[in-house]
C-alpha cells in the first residue's frame, strides 16, 4: 500500500509538471495577456458577459494611449455575470464590470457593487441614458429588443408585417410569433417589459391572455427561438422553421447581412418598430478593485469615440455618445427605432419577480 | 488516500458547502425552516416529480437499448468494430446545445419523422428520453461491454456442458459476474439523467424542468440562493441515497473474476440468430446515434452556394469585417480544448487511481463513505460548484478564480468518478492470492503491483483515461464560467457562435461541432488501438 502511494505520488508530481508546462503553453498562445501578467498594475481587468467583444486594434490603441493592457473575463450571460459579481463583492475578480442593463441595474446598485466615478467625456453621452446621478455606473450602449419578421414570408403571403404590440393580436398573425421564456432569457424579459410599458401594469395580463389565444409559442432561450423556430434566420431556414415572427434585437437584420457570404443586397429580416423595449448597458468601477486608476482610464475609454464606433459591429448595439458615427451596415440595413415607452429601473426592481411569476402562470401553464 | 481526500475537500466539499451555507444562513444563523418552506411549494414538487420519473424512464430505456449493444461489442467480431465503438462514444462528449439542434432536426417540424410519418416529438417527453439514450448509450456499452469482453466464455460453456440451458447458464454464470458492471452503468445513466440540464432545457421547452435546471435558474438568473441551496440539498440527498443503495448491491456481488484477454472472447457471429442480433444493434446505432451526428455534419457543409468547405475556411480567420466573436480564430479552440483535456485527464487519473487503489485495499465504513463521496460531483450542478469556486478560492495563494488551472480542475472533478468506477471493479476482481504468491516468491510490493496489478488493470486505466479525456473535452457547464475569452474551449466556442444571428456564425458552429466530434472520435480511436496493441502482453 505504502509503495503504491509513493508510486502514485511520483505520478502526481509528474502530472503537475506537465500541468505547469501546458499552462505556459496556453499563456504564450494568448497574445498580450501572458506577457503583461507579471507587471501587475499595468494590467486592467474587465469582467463582462459572453456577448462582450472588441476589436484587437482598439484594445491596442488603449494600451498605446494609457500604458494599460486590458485583460477580459467573460462569465456567462448578462444575468449570471452580474450575479457572480454580487457574490464576490468586495473581493472582485477584476477592476471594471461591463454589462449590467436597466432591467438589473438596481440589483447592482442596491448591493453596492460600484464605486462612484464620473468618466471623462460624459457630457457627450445622451442624457436620457444617464440614469444614475451619483455616477456609480456609466452608460455605454443601448439596444432595442423588438419583434423581427421574415420578409420573404410576408411578401409571399402578400401580407403586411405587424408594426405594434396591438398588431400582434390580430387574427392575420395567428400562430406566427415565437418568443423566449421571460424567466430565463433576457430578450424574453425585455419583451414582457415592453408589453408592460405599452399596455400598462393593469393591462399587460389581459394582453398576454389574448396573445396566448393568438398562438404565441414560448421557447427557453434566444438561440432556439431565433435559430430553430424563426423562418427568417439562416439557421431557421435550414431547420425549415415555420414561425415568421420572433422576439430578437433591432440589430439582428444587419447581423444577418454581415455574417452571410456573399452578403445579400437587402437583409432577409425586418423589425416591427412599434414592439421595442430599450435596454441600456452600463459599466462601473468595482468596489475593491485592485487597479483603480486603470479602471478609471478604462471607463473613460469605453465612452471614447474610438470604442463607441467599434462597438456596433462587435456587439451589435448602438453607441450612447452623440457624435459617434454608425457604420454603414447599420444605417443601411437597420431600422431606426424612436425612443420606445419604458419602465424605470426602480419599478422593474420592485416588481420584476412578481411580473415574471404572473407571466409564468399565465403563459406557461 | 490523503491526496484524493485533500483534493475533494478543497475543490469540491469546501466550495459547495460555502455556497449552500450562504443560502441557508441569515445573519449567522442557520435557517433550516426554509427547507420546509421551499419543499412545500407546488411548483417545486412538480419539478421533483418530473426529475425522478424521467430519470427512471430514461435509465430503463437506455439499458433496454444498449445492453444488446454491450453484448455485441463484447462477444462479436465484425469489420469496423473499433471505429464504431469510438463513434458511439462521441455523443457522450458533445455539448448539449449542439445535440439539441441535431435532435430538433430529426424529431421536430419538417424533421425526418415528420416527413415520413407526420410524427413530431419536440417538446414532448419522448424527445428528452431519446436524447438521453443517445447520450448514454456509450456508458452502458463501455462499462458493461468492457467487463463482458474479459469474462471467460468457457465458464458459461462449462455450465452448459454440465446440463444448464442457454438461459440458465447465462443467468447463473454470466449475469452475476456482470451485475456490478450493469449496476454501475445504470447508476451512471440515472445520475446523468437525474441531473440533466441542456437536453431538458432545449428539447423539453419551458414546460419541463429538472432539479438541475431549477438550481441553475435560481442561482444564475434570480440569485435566489436560499431556494437554490434547498434544491441543492435535495439533489444531494437523492444522489447520496442512490449511491448508498448502489454501494450495498455492488459489495454483495463483487468477487474475484477470472479475467481474460478480450481478443480471445470475441469471434465472428454464427447462425441466423446471432447475425440478426448484430444487424439489429447496428441498425439501432445507425438510427439513434449516427443519424443525429450526420445531420450536424450535413449542415456544416451546407453553405449558401451549395455544399462546400466555406464554413471551415471561415474558422481560420478572426472574423468578418475585422469584428470577431473571439479574439482568436475559432479554430484555435481545438488546441485549447486538447490542452485543457490532457491536463484534466492526468489529474483525474492520478486522483482517481489513488482513490481506487485505496478503496481496493481498505475496508470499513469510512472508506465506503468515501467511495460514495467520490461520485457526488456527478450529481451536483455545475453552477453550484462554479459559484462555490467564486466565493471560496478567492484569497491568495488560492485565488484561482481567474487562473487557467480552474478549467482542468473543474473538468477533472467530473472525470475522477469515471476513473474510479472503471478501475474499481477490475481492481477488486484481481485475485489477492496472485499478489500473495508474488510476495512469497520474493517480489517487493512495488514489483508485485507492477507484475500482477498493472497488466490486469492497464486496459481499465486506458478506458478510464479515454472517458476522462472525452468528458473533459465536452465539459461545458463549469468551463463556461471560467474559460478566458482568449482561450475558449470547443464547446464554449460553439455556444458563443450559436448565440449570434447570421448564417456564417451558425455554419461555423456546425463546422466546429463536427470538428469536436472528429477530435473526440480520433482520440477514442487511438485509445482503442493502444489497447489492442498492448493486449498481447497479457
Amino acid at each position: 500500500m505504502n509503495t503504491t502511494t509513493k508510486y502514485a505520488a511520483t505520478a502526481l508530481a509528474a502530472a503537475l509538471g506537465v500541468t505547469v508546462l501546458a499552462g505556459c503553453g496556453s499563456d504564450d498562445g494568448s497574445a498580450g495577456s501572458g506577457a503583461s501578467k507579471g507587471s501587475g498594475s499595468k494590467t486592467v481587468t474587465l469582467v463582462s458577459h459572453d456577448s462582450f467583444n472588441v476589436s484587437d486594434k482598439v484594445l491596442k490603441a488603449f494600451t498605446k494611449e494609457t500604458g494599460y493592457t486590458v485583460r477580459t473575463l467573460k462569465s456567462g450571460d448578462a444575468g449570471a455575470a452580474l450575479n457572480q459579481e454580487i457574490l464576490t463583492k468586495g473581493s472582485p475578480r477584476g477592476d471594471v464590470f461591463f454589462g449590467v442593463d436597466n432591467t438589473l441595474l438596481s440589483r447592482a446598485l442596491d448591493n453596492g457593487l460600484f464605486t462612484a466615478y464620473e468618466a471623462k467625456g460624459l457630457d457627450r453621452v445622451a442624457p436620457d441614458t444617464q440614469t444614475d446621478e451619483k455616477h456609480r455606473v456609466t452608460p455605454v450602449d443601448t439596444g432595442d429588443i423588438c419583434v423581427n419578421y421574415d420578409k420573404k414570408y410576408f411578401a409571399d403571403k402578400k401580407l403586411a408585417p405587424p408594426k405594434t404590440f396591438a398588431d400582434l393580436l390580430k387574427p392575420a398573425y395567428k400562430n406566427l410569433l415565437v418568443t423566449e421564456n421571460a424567466a430565463s432569457s433576457s430578450p424574453g424579459l425585455g419583451f414582457l417589459l415592453g408589453t408592460i410599458a405599452a399596455e400598462g401594469e393593469d393591462g399587460y395580463e389581459a394582453y398576454w391572455k389574448k396573445l396566448k389565444a393568438n398562438g404565441v409559442k414560448v421557447v427557453d432561450g434566444w438561440e432556439q427561438a431565433y435559430n430553430e423556430e424563426f423562418s427568417g434566420s439562416a439557421g431557421g431556414r435550414k431547420a425549415k422553421a415555420d414561425r415568421p415572427l420572433v422576439v430578437s434585437y433591432a440589430s439582428s437584420p444587419p447581423v444577418e447581412v454581415l455574417y452571410a457570404d456573399p452578403q445579400p443586397k437587402e437583409a432577409p429580416t425586418g423589425v416591427a418598430t412599434g414592439t421595442c423595449f430599450r435596454q441600456t448597458e452600463y459599466a462601473g468601477l468595482l468596489t475593491g478593485a485592485k487597479n483603480e486608476a486603470g479602471g478609471k482610464a478604462l471607463l473613460d475609454f469605453l465612452i471614447s469615440k474610438t470604442f463607441q464606433e467599434d462597438m456596433p459591429l462587435n456587439m451589435f448595439v448602438n453607441p450612447v455618445v452623440e457624435d459617434a458615427e454608425l457604420p454603414e451596415l447599420f444605417t443601411e440595413h437597420g431600422e431606426k427605432v424612436d425612443t420606445p415607452p419604458t419602465v424605470t429601473p426602480e419599478k422593474i426592481a420592485a416588481n420584476r419577480e412578481q411580473w415574471i411569476q404572473s407571466w409564468q402562470s399565465l403563459v406557461l401553464k | 488516500m490523503a491526496v484524493p481526500v485533500a483534493f475533494f475537500a478543497l475543490f469540491f466539499a469546501y466550495p459547495v458547502t460555502a455556497i449552500v451555507g450562504r443560502g441557508l444562513k441569515a445573519g449567522g444563523d442557520w435557517q433550516f425552516g426554509r427547507i420546509g418552506e421551499v419543499l412545500g411549494r407546488p411548483d417545486i414538487l412538480d419539478v421533483l416529480w418530473f426529475t425522478t420519473w424521467q430519470a427512471l424512464a430514461s435509465t430503463a430505456l437506455t439499458l433496454l437499448i444498449a445492453l444488446p449493444g454491450a453484448y455485441v461489442f463484447a462477444r462479436f467480431d465484425f469489420p469496423g468494430k473499433q471505429v464504431l465503438r469510438a463513434v458511439v462514444t462521441v455523443p457522450f462528449v458533445l455539448p448539449t446545445v449542439v445535440v439539441g439542434t441535431a435532435f430538433l432536426a430529426l424529431l421536430g417540424r419538417g424533421g425526418l419523422l415528420d416527413e415520413l410519418w407526420g410524427v413530431r416529438l419536440d417538446t414532448t417527453v419522448w424527445a428528452i428520453l431519446l436524447a438521453h439514450v443517445f447520450f448514454n448509450y456509450a456508458v452502458v456499452v463501455r462499462t458493461v461491454g468492457g467487463l463482458w469482453s474479459q469474462l471467460d466464455p468457457r465458464q458459461e460453456e462449462a455450465a452448459r456442458v454440465l446440463g444448464a440451458g442457454r438461459f440458465a447458464a447465462f443467468r447463473r454464470v454470466t449475469l452475476p459476474a456482470l451485475a456490478p458492471a450493469v449496476a454501475a452503468a445504470a447508476l451512471m445513466v440515472f445520475l446523468f439523467t437525474f441531473t440533466s440540464f441542456g437536453v431538458v432545457q432545449i428539447l423539453g421547452g419551458p414546460a419541463y424542468s429538472t432539479l438541475e435546471v431549477e438550481i441553475y435558474r435560481q442561482t444564475a438568473q434570480l440569485l435566489d440562493l436560499p431556494t437554490a441551496a434547498v434544491l441543492t440539498l435535495v439533489q444531494f440527498a437523492a444522489v447520496g441515497g442512490i449511491l448508498a443503495v448502489h454501494a450495498a448491491t455492488v459489495r454483495r456481488r463483487e468477487r474475484a473474476l477470472r479475467l481474460v484477454d478480450p481478443a480471445q472472447t470475441s469471434r465472428r457471429p454464427r447462425g441466423a440468430g446471432q447475425w440478426a442480433l448484430l444487424g439489429g444493434v447496428l441498425l439501432t446505432a445507425l438510427l439513434l446515434i449516427l443519424l443525429p451526428l450526420g445531420v450536424l455534419v450535413e449542415r456544416s457543409f451546407d453553405g449558401p452556394g451549395g455544399y462546400g468547405f466555406g464554413y471551415y475556411e471561415a474558422l481560420q480567420s478572426v472574423g468578418a469585417g475585422g469584428s470577431s466573436t473571439f479574439l482568436v480564430p475559432p479554430l484555435e479552440a481545438v488546441g485549447n480544448s486538447l490542452r485543457y483535456a490532457l491536463v484534466a485527464t492526468l489529474i483525474a487519473l492520478v486522483i482517481g487511481g489513488l482513490a481506487a487503489a485505496a478503496l481496493t485495499r481498505r475496508a470499513g465504513r469510512l472508506v465506503r463513505g468515501f467511495d460514495a463521496l467520490l461520485m457526488l460531483p456527478l450529481g451536483v450542478s455545475a453552477v453550484t460548484v462554479g459559484f462555490g469556486f467564486l466565493i471560496t478560492l478567492d484569497k491568495p495563494p488560492l485565488d484561482l478564480r481567474t487562473s487557467w488551472i480552474l478549467v482542468p480542475l473543474a473538468q477533472a472533478l467530473v472525470g475522477v468518478p469515471f476513473v474510479v468506477r472503471t478501475m474499481l471493479p477490475v481492481l477488486r476482481a484481481v485475485d489477492d492470492r496472485l499478489r500473495e504468491a508474488a510476495a512469497v516468491l520474493g517480489a517487493s510490493p512495488l514489483r508485485a503491483w507492477r507484475e500482477v496489478d498493472l497488466p490486469l488493470v492497464r486496459r481499465a486505466v486506458l478506458v478510464a483515461a479515454g472517458f476522462a479525456f472525452a468528458v473533459s473535452l465536452g465539459e461545458f457547464g463549469a468551463t463556461v464560467f471560467i474559460a478566458r475569452p482568449d482561450t475558449p474551449t470547443l464547446p464554449v466556442a460553439v455556444a458563443r457562435l450559436l448565440g449570434r444571428s447570421g448564417e456564417l456564425n451558425y455554419g461555423q458552429a456546425m463546422a466546429l461541432s463536427t470538428i469536436l466530434m472528429l477530435v473526440c472520435a480520433v482520440s477514442l480511436l487511438l485509445l482503442e488501438r493502444i489497447r489492442t496493441d498492448r493486449s498481447g502482453e497479457f
